[in-house]
């Protein structure tokens, strides 16, 4: 039951991209462990990461009739 | 599970989704329950997807699942992320579902419940589902390519061209119409209008708080903004009953629609965290919250209804809006059977979510099933309300005259009997100060849902619930008006950039305002239009609507037709094109008798001439005669507009056919631009079920 719980508390926390930052640090994560990590630039901030993210989120043709 | 149980499943599911519609179909006479509609959509809708879909998926597409989609090949982590089916399904079912399904078959209703649900259930299956499915494939094998750039670069420009202006119109007309849906539902009625503006100061809010007070959180700041919505519903039985105060929100249908204008160019020009993200945020909410909310009432309280099968108004003489059966209930109901808006969302938006092409049935067939379910649902609402009720809701004051008395005398006449002394008592319990004549399909639906929500949850609450509607119809129709609006702006950016390049930058503050005020004053003209036309603008505007929309979607299945012939798939051509054949049949005709129909509640150019003859012989009241010459050159422009978007139509279906036959005959064609196969990699089962 609690599993249950915790399954639908996840996927309206994706739907709703209330996690969308924790899915950006993995996916930044996935990607520079094997590279050289000067030569990357650090992660975004909350904050930063979330302006982009709604700034592109918006733009064009998201909803219809 | 063994084949034999299985097959034995799926009998039985087709007996009771046939004895569900043959019941639907077949009743007359007798009050028949809403559960039948409701057996019978969910039985359609298996057979359909389990059989056709797959079928298409199998045998017409081909879809490959160990073929890498484009969010895996160009994974950035941000819009282009492999996602959960279901999570996809989330995001593109509150993407497509909008105002549209719930509009529709309100008016359709005047016709009876039968005709509007049978094309809501068919119309779907054939048409609405496989035009989605088939754009989100395409658009899938094309590197999440919009439908504009695959008909440029599958048909040539003229495709491409026609599918930019196409959007373009239908963004207007669609703006108008529910900019006016929003008007007359607001008009005189200080409650409405005071939860509807509630809600601008409440997005923008929450809005702060994502950006500023708690950046990210979005889960908390939504529910802030919903608990607040929930509270300004409520509030506005207050301000109701408050005796200054209600006059500060009772205003005339012609100061609202400035309003609206008003706030759709503050929409387009303001930043979208401050408005449109999170007004965004809480209609999603309150649109799945209430859809599931509605469905569950209706199950509980499995309503009768109360409208016959087909009323006498299928020859052409409706009171919602004028012509017959065929072909306006396939105009007016546009969204839950079949909507060309949809194929923008399937290509560009929803493909670079997809992590593997096997979920392109159930997101792309599937989410249409849904939509066109809510399509049930709304008819189910409008119809369960008495006949003659939803007939003095809907009738605009030109149809039925002015004064309470005569409109019940008129309704009743045509065999749906309704007292003045009843309308009252529903307006009284619904917190309104009258129900005539409040067309445009909210203020119907809104009364269906109440009076369903009444029974289910409580009927002391019926006025709460009524606003409850209302605000829940208001909040994502402003969304796809600020929304629309700025897309509308952003197009109009990139086609003025062509010649003159500054203007192309779309964050210039001049081109920011000029385009901005363009796109409103395009939508804000038919928006005026309709409100000062005494037969409540929505009958002119909706057709205009439906037939623009329909167009479009004539438009993806062109392009998907042609792909598909490209592709050496001609024996499945008809997959596509038999849904193109009709849409084709009925934009066509429907337009025809727009623009030929010497009833001049159909035809545009008779109704102008009869205002002209009206006006020329002086009998017209002096408050109608200074309006008569701007609705005059109204319906010239509305004709020559139907007139265009057949044109249009036609040209593209030419073109569609041109490549076709070149490619038949073995000359050269554009060449296909399917992406070439990558195997996918996404191996881990997180991505599967």
């Amino acid at each position: 039951m609690i599993n249950k719980i915790n399954t639908l508390w996840r996927l309206i926390r994706r739907l709703s991209g209330d996690d969308a930052y924790e899915q950006y640090l993995e996916y930044y994560d996935r990607h520079h462990q094997n590279k050289v990590k000067i030569l990357c630039q650090k992660p975004l901030s909350k904050a930063e990461f979330f302006k982009q993210w709604q700034d592109e989120k918006w733009n064009g043709i998201k909803r219809c009739c | 599970m063994n084949k034999t149980l299985k097959s034995t499943i799926w009998i039985l599911i087709a007996i009771i989704g046939a004895s569900a519609v043959g019941s639907i179909a077949l009743n007359r006479g007798e009050n028949i329950n809403a559960l039948w509609f409701i057996a019978a959509a969910i039985c359609v809708y298996s057979l359909a997807y389990r059989f056709y879909a797959t079928w298409i998926a199998t045998s017409v597409l081909m879809l490959d699942y160990t073929r890498a989609t484009p969010a895996e090949r160009f994974d950035n982590g941000r819009d282009f992320t492999p996602t959960h089916k279901w999570i996809v399904f989330g995001h593109h079912f509150a993407a497509i579902a909008g105002p549209g399904p719930l509009v529709g078959p309100t008016l359709a209703a005047q016709f009876g419940y039968l005709p509007g649900t049978l094309w809501i259930l068919f119309g779907a299956v054939v048409g609405g589902c496989v035009q989605d499915m088939v754009t989100l494939f395409l658009s899938t094998r094309r590197n999440a390519k919009s439908l504009g750039q695959m008909a440029r670069e599958e048909l040539g420009a003229l495709g491409g061209t026609a599918a930019l202006i196409g959007t373009f119109s239908i963004m207007i007309i669609l703006i108008a119409v529910l900019g006016l849906v929003v008007v007359n539902a607001m008009k005189h009625s200080p409650w409405a209008t005071f939860t509807v503006s509630a809600t601008i100061p409440v997005a923008m809010l929450v809005g702060i708080y994502m950006r500023y007070i708690r950046p990210g959180q979005v889960l908390e700041a939504s529910a802030i903004g919903v608990i607040l919505l929930l509270v300004s519903v409520g509030g506005g039985r207050f301000i109701d009953e408050h005796e200054t105060l209600r006059l500060l929100f009772d205003h005339e249908g012609l100061t609202l629609a400035w309003w609206i204008m008003a706030y759709g160019f503050a929409a387009a020009v303001l930043p979208v965290w401050l408005l449109l993200a999170p007004r965004d945020y809480l209609s999603t909410y309150m649109k799945l919250g209430t859809i599931t909310l509605l469905a569950v009432a209706i199950i509980m309280l499995q309503p009768h209804i109360k409208m016959p099968a087909i009323t006498p108004f299928t020859d052409g003489s409706g009171p919602i809006f004028g012509g017959k059966l065929f072909p306006f209930v396939f105009i007016t109901i546009a969204c839950g059977a079949i909507s060309g808006f949809h194929a923008l969302i399937s290509s560009g938006t929803t493909p670079k979510l997809l992590s593997n092409e096997r979920d392109i049935q159930i997101i792309g067939y599937g989410c249409m099933l849904l939509e066109s379910f809510v399509a049930i649902m709304a008819m189910i609402a409008a119809t369960v309300l008495d006949p003659g009720v939803f007939f003095a809701i809907n009738s605009s004051a030109g149809v039925v005259g002015t004064e309470a008395v005569d409109a019940v005398a008129k309704i009743s006449s045509w065999g749906y009997p309704v007292t003045v002394e009843q309308m009252q008592h529903l307006a009284h319990e619904m917190g309104e100060a009258t129900l005539f004549a409040r067309t445009g399909g909210a203020p119907s639906l809104a009364v269906g849902m109440a009076s369903i929500f009444g029974s289910a949850f409580g009927e002391n609450l019926l006025a709460l619930w009524y606003h409850f509607a209302i605000m829940f119809e208001a909040i994502f129709i402003l969304t796809t008006l600020d929304a629309g609006t700025r897309v509308g702006r952003f197009m109009l950016q990139d086609i003025l950039g062509n010649f003159w390049p500054k203007m192309g930058e779309t964050s210039w503050t001049p081109s920011v305002v000029l385009t901005s005020g363009l796109v409103v004053s395009g939508w804000g003209y038919f928006l005026y239009i309709g409100v000062i036309d005494p037969n409540g603008g929505v009958n002119i505007l909706w057709p205009l609507f439906g037939i623009a929309n329909q167009m479009l979607a004539a438009i993806a299945l062109c392009v998907a037709t042609g792909i598909l012939i490209k592709s050496g798939k001609l024996k499945f051509a008809w997959v596509t094109g038999l849904p193109l054949a009709w849409l084709v049949i009925i934009t066509t005709t429907a337009a025809w008798e727009k623009i030929t129909s010497s009833d001049i509640r159909i035809g545009f150019f008779s109704a102008a001439n009869d205002l002209t003859e009206k006006i020329a012989s002086g009998i017209l009241p002096p408050a109608k005669a200074s309006i008569a010459p701007q609705l005059i050159f109204n319906l010239h422009l509305d004709a020559w507009l139907t007139l265009f978007f057949v044109g249009l139509l036609w040209l593209i279906i030419f073109d569609m056919l041109r490549v076709c036959s070149r490619y038949l005959s073995g000359k050269a064609v554009l060449p296909l631009t399917e992406s070439a196969h990558i195997p996918s990699r996404l191996v881990e089962e997180w991505a599967r079920d």
